[in-house]
């Protein structure tokens, strides 16, 4: 029977595995291949070069790129796992009635394409947009602010509004899975509302919260429509910089080497986060 | 304290939905200027999408794409689901999370693997390269709306019809199948929308035929076609929410049908 239901589970597997496991695995293995690749113009050469790496390596402008995307995806995922753990928690423990209605509402944005989300946060912030038409009609500004688009503060802003109801699910379902009646025991023992949350309801909502981080993290380490819609000189990150080398610079090698260079970056640093955050709740228990 | 909690995410939902509702706003507005407040209303750029160039071809792409990308995704994801849903094996929790992996990849990463690929195999770019790439990002949503369909749905009806002597193949066409359409359809639908706004992989791999989120890209460039891109956009949004909630609602009425085709059966 073992044996069976094994055959039967591959072969009913054998479309994804195939078309998206196997396809997925390959391209990125192509990548690290093509990463150790030369090209010369539009000629280019298989084979293992490591100038590629020394590029990333070596380039200050690769390492501000990589520093400010490091910097501004810490700032978004954390900002939006705090914001929205209330949020989590309100669904899974205050709602009875409704549930439903609530869970819609706060995923109907992410389903919304990302391009628009984005595109109305230029529609806020532009030369000509909301706030300083706003402004300038209460007489408040005599002409537009400049400052408010195209730096890494306004890519920080509308990436983490555009992201932010990715980490209510995670939380959510980590918070509705929980044993109840473990709350329960601690109260009965003595622990008042903010211990019991600090010593058992955070603790066992950790594995959806290092979820919401990686799960907005690596995406926005390597985002590319938001730092090239509302970034300005002064807002690129690595992602922009990846796309040019597969377009305009036309340099794959390198292309690819900074493809995989960001993965094994913010893969590292969502490790670390997840590593130093146990330590942290364990202590504060 | 239920109270104030209530109150944070009722201002949470207000700032969620405020940016995007200046979208709807600024297409009806009366100006090619985003002004606030507000000068008046027309409906003009709606009108002139009709006149738009391009316009209609980048749908009529976007239409096929995402007709591909959902069916096929569905179809993969629902046969991937039963097997990690029903059946025991080794590797089934491996497989699992690598079919939902790919969400937590920057897209970036994803469309410039696949344009090497597709470059370095000589494969031309074109519509078709658009919708592989589509339908392997829509997977792993298809395939954790089909997780929690089979999952909800207890095994028994399909035993007592093997039981009752029917082969496992017709067993999933009048069994399975039918108590699982509801979160099939629902699968297409989210997988429809998915596709339909994706923009990063359609923007590397689409060559010279756009599709509607591409078209909408170009056309962002040109300051004074932003209120017919806003007008487009509104009616982008209006279908997105439409699929998304309709998609929502079957996907909860599926995992309550068990109770119900039970007392039927």
């Amino acid at each position: 029977m073992f044996r069976s239901q094994t055959a039967s589970a591959y072969l009913l597997l054998s479309p994804v595995i195939v078309t998206v496991i196997l396809a997925l695995v390959g391209c990125l293995l192509l990548l690290v291949v093509a990463s150790f690749g030369t090209q010369s113009y539009l000629d280019f050469d298989f084979g293992f070069s490591l100038a590629s790496y020394d590029q990333v390596i070596e380039s200050a402008g690769v390492r501000k790129l990589m520093l400010r995307s490091a910097g501004i995806a810490a700032v978004v995922s954390l900002l939006s796992v705090l914001l929205a753990y209330p949020v989590a928690y309100f669904v899974a423990f205050d709602v009875s009635h409704n549930r439903l209605f609530w869970l819609i509402m706060l995923t109907l944005p992410s389903w919304i394409s990302y391009l628009l989300r984005v595109l109305s946060w230029k529609l806020i912030l532009g030369y000509k947009g909301v706030v300083n038409s706003g402004l300038e009609g209460l007489g408040l500004i005599s002409k537009p602010l400049e400052f408010l688009l195209y730096n890494p503060t306004s890519v920080a802003i509308a990436l983490a509004h555009a992201w932010a109801p990715f980490a209510i699910l995670p939380i959510y379902v980590s918070l509705q899975r929980m044993d109840r009646s473990l709350i329960q025991m601690a109260g009965d023992l003595g622990d008042g509302p903010f211990r019991s949350f600090l010593r058992v309801t955070l603790p066992l909502s950790l594995p959806g919260v290092f979820a919401a981080f990686v799960l907005i993290f690596i995406p926005t380490f390597g985002d590319y429509v938001t730092p090239q819609l509302i970034g300005g000189p002064s807002g690129v990150m690595i992602g922009v910089y990846i796309a040019m080398q597969f377009g305009a610079s036309n340099n794959i090698p390198l292309g690819s080497a900074l493809a995989i260079a960001t993965m094994v970056l913010a893969s590292l640093i969502a490790c670390l986060f997840v590593l130093g955050t146990k330590r942290l709740v364990r202590a504060m228990r | 304290m239920s109270r104030l909690r209530k109150a944070y995410v009722v201002l949470y939902l207000a700032l969620l939905y405020l940016p995007i509702s200046f979208i709807p706003l600024f297409a009806f507005h009366d100006s090619v200027y985003i002004s606030f407040p507000w000068r008046g209303f027309t409906l003009d750029w709606f009108a002139g999408l009709f006149e738009a160039e391009g316009l209609l071809g980048a749908l009529e792409n976007s239409l096929i794409v995402a007709a591909i990308a959902s069916v096929s995704s569905t179809v993969m994801a629902t046969l991937a689901a039963l097997a990690t849903a029903r059946l025991r094996f080794p590797g089934r929790q491996a497989i699992s999370i690598a079919l939902l992996a790919p969400i937590a990849l920057p897209t970036v990463v994803i469309g410039v693997a696949l344009l090497s690929a597709f470059s370095l195999s000589g494969v031309p770019l074109s519509l078709g390269t658009v919708a592989m790439a589509h339908c392997l990002f829509c997977t792993p949503f298809a395939y954790g709306v089909m997780l929690s369909q089979f999952r909800g749905l207890s095994g028994d009806l399909e035993q007592a019809s093997m039981d009752l002597g029917e082969p496992p193949v017709r067993t999933f066409f009048r069994v399975t199948l039918p108590l699982a359409a509801p979160g099939i359809l629902s699968s297409l639908m989210l997988t429809f929308t998915v596709s339909f706004d994706e923009f990063i992989l359609a923007f590397f791999l689409s060559s010279n035929s756009p599709t509607l989120p591409v078209y909408m890209w170009s056309q962002m460039r040109f300051p004074d076609k932003l209120p017919l891109v806003l007008a487009l956009a509104t009616l982008v949004i209006l279908f997105s929410i439409v699929a998304v909630v309709g998609s929502q609602l079957l996907r909860r009425q599926g995992r309550r049908r068990p109770a119900t085709a039970s007392q039927e059966g």
